[in-house]
C-alpha cells in the first residue's frame, strides 16, 4: 500500500516522470535488442571478421546527417550483375566466350565516395576469367580503368597505376571529378562496363560494384567497417545489466552488513567500521585495472570484483546511523521481549524499515557502476567479445575520432550513457525527496 | 579556534580546557593517523596480492636482479673481457645466487613482508621500457616525477570545487525555491557521469569546433621562456580539465550541501538568533555555516575520493602529464611495475587526502574538542 502511495506521489514530480520514461524506453530497447539480435549473433556481427563488413564503408557518418538541409553525402551504392546490371554472353571461339556486364548507377550526391571496389564471382575449373574495366561518366567520357584477372576483389581506390593515370587522384575521386571544376563531383548516371573473357565452356562471371559512401546506416561505421548500431544497441542491455547487478550486489551487501553490525554492536560493528575505512582508501579503479590486466577482461569478472570492492562502501556509515535509531524503536524491544532471534529481528524488522532510504541510493548508484564499466573499457580493458558502450568510446578514442572529424563515433555512445545516467539520477533524486522525510519538510 | 561569546562565569574554566581540547585534537589526529596508516598497509597488501596472483611481482624482482647483475658485469673490466659463454654462465650463476638471496625460491607468503616494505617505499626496481621525463628508468622516479602535475591539476580542482560548492550552496539556501535554485538543482543529475566523459565533450566544443583553448598537455610546446608566459600557458591548459572535473562534481555537491544548510537553518537556535535581530550575515556564519561544516567536510572527502579515481582517465584524455596518464600509458605498454607503483601511490594520495580532511574535521567539529563521540567522521 505504502509503495503504491509513494509511487503515486512520485508521479507528481515531472523530473521523476521524465526519468522513468527514459529508463522505461531504455529497458524496452534493451529487451528488443536481446530478442532480435541474440548473443551468438552479436558476437558474430561484432567480432565476425572482415568479410562480414566488407560492403560497408570505413568511418562513415550515420545517415541522419543527410537530414540537415545543407548535407547530401553519398551513401553506399551497390550494383550487382545478378540483380540490376545487364549481362550478355557471346561465344567467340572454341571454349572461349566474351561476357559484357553493364553496371549502371545514379550518383546524385555532393562530394565524393570513400572507395570503389568490384567483387567478382567467377565459376571456372582451371583458368580464371580475364576482365577489362571501362568507366562511363554522365558527360559521355570513357575512362579505361584497367585489365586484370578476375580475382575476388579489385580495390580500385588503392590501385597505384590507376591513380597515376587519373592524375594522382585515387579512383573514388578521379572517376567522379567534374572536368570543369575538379574539386566537385559530377552528378548523373555512371556505368561500369566489365568486358570479360571466359576461357572455359561452363565458366561464368558475375560482378558486384560497391561504391562506398560517406554515410552508412543509422549509427555510422567504425574503423573496421562495423555497423556501430550493433555496438550501441547491445551496449544498452549490457550497461543496464551491469549497473543493476552491481548496484544489487554492492548495496544489498552493505545494507545487510550494516544491520548486522548495528544489531550485534561491540566488536562486530568495530570490525565492519574499520573494514569500511580501509575500503575507502582502496584505490578501486587501479585494482580493477590490475584485475583486468592480469586475470580476465570478461565483463562478468569485472562485475564480480566491482561488487567485492563495494561491499563495505561509504554508505555503511549512513546506514549505520539509521539502524542505530531503529534499534532503539519500541517494536524491536517488543520483538525481543517475545523471544525473536537475531536474524529474525535483522531481516524482518530492521531491514524493511530502511528500504525506503535504500531505494533512492540504489537508483542513483546504478549509473555510477555503468560508468565504472565504461571507464575500464575506455582504458582498453573492456570485454573481449561483447560490444559495450565503453568499448565503442575506446575505439573512437584510440582512433582519435574527435580529431579526425568522426564526431558521431564518440558522441552517440556518449549521449546514450549520458541519457542513461541522467534518467536514473532524476528518478533517484525525486525518490530521495519523496522518501526522505527530512527533505520533505523543507 | 573561534571567538564564541562565552558568558563571564565560564571564562576561567575555558582557560583550563584549552590544553585539554588541544590534547583531545592531538589524540584524535593520532588515532586517525594510526587507523589510516593501517588502512594504507592493508590496501597495499591487497594490491600486492592481486599483482602477484599471476606471479607478476616475482617477474619484476627477477628483471631487477638480472638488470643489476648485467650492469655490474658491464662495469667490471675483467668480467667484460671474458669469452661470451663464460661470461653468460657467470651471469646466470650470479642471478641464481641473487634470486636465492632475495628468497624467490621460497613461498610467496614468506616473502610478503619484503614485498610490502618494497611497495610501501615504492622500491619496485626498473621499468622495462618506460622512462621518466629526466630519463630515469627507476619506477620510483618515473612515478614521483609525474606527481607534481597531478597535484597541480587536482589541487586546483578540489579547492575550486570546495569553495564554489560552499558559496553556491549558501547562496541557494538563502534563495530557496527561486528560479536559479530550481535550475541548479535540476542540473544535479549531470553529476552521474565522470569527469573524463565531460572532458571529451569539452575538448570537442572548446578545442576543436571552437578552437579557443588547447586540447591537451600542460604547457605549450616549446614551453614559454618567461615565468609569466609559462604561468599563462599553464593556466590556459588547466581550464578544460578543471572545468570537466567541476561539471562532473559541482552540481551534486551544491545540491547536497544546500540540503545540509536548509536542514540547519530550520533549527530552533537559528530562529532564536533571527528573533534576537542578528544580521543575516552573522546568522549564516555562526549559526548555519559552523554546525554544517563537519558533514560538509565528510561529504567533500567522499567526493574527492571519487575524483581521484576519475582522474586516471581524465588525465589520459587531456594528455596531462601526471599520474593518471602515466597509468594510462603503462596499461598500453603492459608495464607491470609502473602499474603496481601507480596503484600504490593512489592509495597514498587517498590516505593523505583523508588525513588532511580529518584534521580539518577535528578543527571544525566541536565534538572532537570536547571529547564527545564523533559519529560523522570518515
Amino acid at each position: 500500500m505504502r509503495v503504491l502511495q509513494s509511487l503515486r506521489q512520485l508521479m507528481r514530480y515531472p523530473a521523476a516522470v521524465v526519468g522513468l520514461a527514459i529508463i522505461g524506453a531504455l529497458i524496452v530497447v534493451a529487451i528488443y535488442t536481446v530478442i532480435t539480435v541474440p548473443y551468438s549473433e552479436v558476437i558474430r556481427l561484432w567480432r565476425g571478421g572482415g568479410e562480414l563488413w566488407e560492403e560497408s564503408p570505413r568511418t562513415a557518418w550515420p545517415q541522419w546527417i543527410n537530414l540537415l538541409p545543407w548535407e547530401n553525402r553519398p551513401t553506399t551504392l551497390i550494383v550487382c550483375s545478378t540483380e540490376v546490371g545487364e549481362k550478355t554472353v557471346r561465344p567467340l571461339a572454341e571454349g572461349i566466350s566474351e561476357v559484357e556486364i553493364l553496371l549502371p548507377f545514379d550518383f546524385t550526391y555532393d562530394g565524393f565516395p570513400r572507395e570503389i571496389t568490384v567483387f567478382f564471382t567467377a565459376e571456372y575449373d582451371e583458368r580464371r576469367p580475364h576482365v577489362s574495366l571501362i568507366w562511363l561518366t554522365p558527360d559521355g567520357r570513357e575512362i579505361r580503368v584497367g585489365e586484370r584477372t578476375a580475382l575476388r576483389a579489385y580495390r580500385m581506390s588503392i590501385d597505384g597505376g590507376l591513380t597515376r593515370r587519373l592524375g594522382g587522384k585515387p579512383a573514388h575521386v578521379g572517376l567522379f571529378a567534374d572536368p570543369a571544376a575538379e574539386e566537385l563531383s559530377l552528378k548523373g548516371e555512371y556505368t561500369l562496363r566489365v568486358e570479360g573473357l571466359l576461357f572455359e565452356d561452363d565458366a561464368d562471371l558475375d560482378a558486384r560494384l560497391v561504391v562506398y559512401g560517406q554515410v552508412h546506416g543509422l549509427a555510422g561505421t567504425d574503423h573496421m567497417r562495423r555497423d556501430l548500431m550493433v555496438g550501441l544497441l547491445w551496449g544498452i542491455p549490457v550497461a543496464l545489466a551491469f549497473g543493476f547487478l552491481a548496484a544489487v550486489g554492492a548495496q544489498i551487501s552493505t545494507f545487510v552488513l550494516a544491520a548486522i553490525g548495528v544489531w550485534h554492536g561491540k566488536w562486530v560493528d568495530g570490525v565492519f567500521r574499520w573494514l569500511t575505512q580501509v575500503n575507502i582508501i582502496l584505490p578501486i579503479l587501479p585494482l580493477l585495472i590490475m584485475v583486468g590486466m592480469f586475470f580476465s577482461r570478461s565483463i562478468w569478472v569485472i562485475l564480480g570484483v566491482v561488487i567485492l570492492l563495494n561491499i563495505f562502501s561509504a554508505s555503511y556509515f549512513v546506514l549505520h546511523a539509521m539502524f542505530l535509531q531503529i534499534k532503539e524503536a519500541p517494536y524491536i524491544e517488543a520483538a525481543r521481549a517475545y523471544g525473536a532471534g537475531s536474524s529474525r529481528i535483522i531481516f524482518r524488522y530492521m531491514i524493511p524499515k530502511v528500504i525506503p532510504v535504500l531505494l533512492p541510493q540504489f537508483v542513483m548508484i546504478i549509473p555510477t557502476f555503468v560508468f565504472i564499466e565504461a571507464t575500464v573499457a575506455v582504458l582498453g580493458l573492456g570485454d573481449l567479445h561483447l560490444p559495450t558502450l565503453g568499448k565503442v568510446i575506446y575505439d573512437a578514442h584510440a582512433n582519435a575520432a574527435i580529431y579526425n572529424g568522426h564526431y558521431y563515433w564518440m558522441v552517440q555512445p556518449g549521449i546514450i550513457l549520458l541519457i542513461m545516467g541522467i534518467g536514473f539520477a532524476m528518478v533517484g533524486y525525486t525518490l530521495d525527496r519523496v522518501f526522505n522525510p527530512r527533505l520533505r519538510q523543507i | 579556534m573561534t571567538k564564541m561569546s562565552i558568558p563571564e562565569a565560564q571564562r576561567p574554566r575555558a582557560r583550563i580546557t584549552v590544553p585539554t581540547s588541544l590534547a583531545r585534537i592531538g589524540r584524535y589526529v593520532l588515532v586517525k593517523l594510526i587507523t589510516i596508516g593501517i588502512a594504507v598497509v592493508v590496501a597495499i597488501l591487497l594490491t600486492i596480492f592481486v599483482a602477484n596472483w599471476g606471479g607478476h611481482l616475482d617477474e619484476i624482482k627477477k628483471a631487477a636482479i638480472s638488470e643489476g647483475v648485467a650492469m655490474m658485469v658491464m662495469d667490471n673490466e675483467e668480467l667484460r673481457l671474458l669469452p661470451r659463454e663464460e661470461r653468460e654462465a657467470l651471469i646466470a650463476e650470479m642471478i641464481a645466487i641473487q634470486e636465492r638471496r632475495m628468497g624467490l625460491d621460497r613461498p610467496f607468503i614468506v616473502r610478503t613482508p619484503g614485498y610490502l616494505i618494497g611497495a610501501l617505499t615504492l622500491d619496485l626496481g626498473w621499468a622495462p621500457t618506460m622512462t621518466s621525463p629526466s630519463g630515469s628508468r627507476l619506477v620510483r622516479l618515473i612515478i614521483l616525477e609525474r606527481l607534481p602535475a597531478t597535484l597541480v591539476l587536482f589541487g586546483t580542482a578540489q579547492l575550486l570545487l570546495f569553495f564554489t560548492g560552499l558559496f553556491f550552496a549558501l547562496f541557494l539556501s538563502r534563495r530557496y525555491g527561486s528560479g536559479l535554485d530550481k535550475a541548479i538543482i535540476a542540473l544535479a543529475p549531470i553529476s552521474a557521469a565522470p569527469s573524463w566523459f565531460y572532458g571529451i565533450f569539452l575538448i570537442l566544443f572548446f578545442a576543436i569546433l571552437l578552437p579557443i583553448l588547447p586540447f591537451g598537455g600542460m604547457v605549450a610546446a616549446p614551453p614559454p621562456p618567461t615565468t609569466l608566459g609559462y604561468a599563462l600557458s599553464l593556466l590556459s591548459h588547466l581550464v578544460l580539465p578543471v572545468l570537466a572535473i567541476l561539471v562532473s562534481a559541482v552540481f551534486v555537491t551544491i545540491y547536497n550541501w544546500r540540503t545540509f544548510f536548509l536542514i540547519h537553518s530550520s533549527e530552533d537556535y537559528v530562529e532564536m538568533a533571527k528573533a534576537k535581530g542578528l544580521s543575516s550575515g552573522a546568522i549564516e556564519r555562526k549559526y548555519v555555516l559552523r554546525p554544517t561544516l563537519p558533514p560538509i567536510i565528510t561529504s567533500f572527502a567522499l567526493t574527492v575520493i571519487t575524483m581521484w579515481m576519475g582522474s586516471i582517465l581524465l588525465e589520459g584524455v587531456f594528455k596531462w602529464p601526471g599520474l593518471g596518464s602515466l597509468f594510462f600509458e603503462a596499461i598500453g605498454h603492459g608495464e607491470t611495475p609502473v602499474i603496481v607503483g601507480t596503484t600504490i601511490i593512489y592509495a597514498y594520495l587517498l590516505a593523505v587526502t583523508l588525513f588532511v580532511l580529518d584534521i580539518v574535521f577535528a578543527l571544525v567539529d566541536p565534538r572532537v574538542k570536547v571529547g564527545a563521540e564523533s559519529r560523522g567522521t570518515i
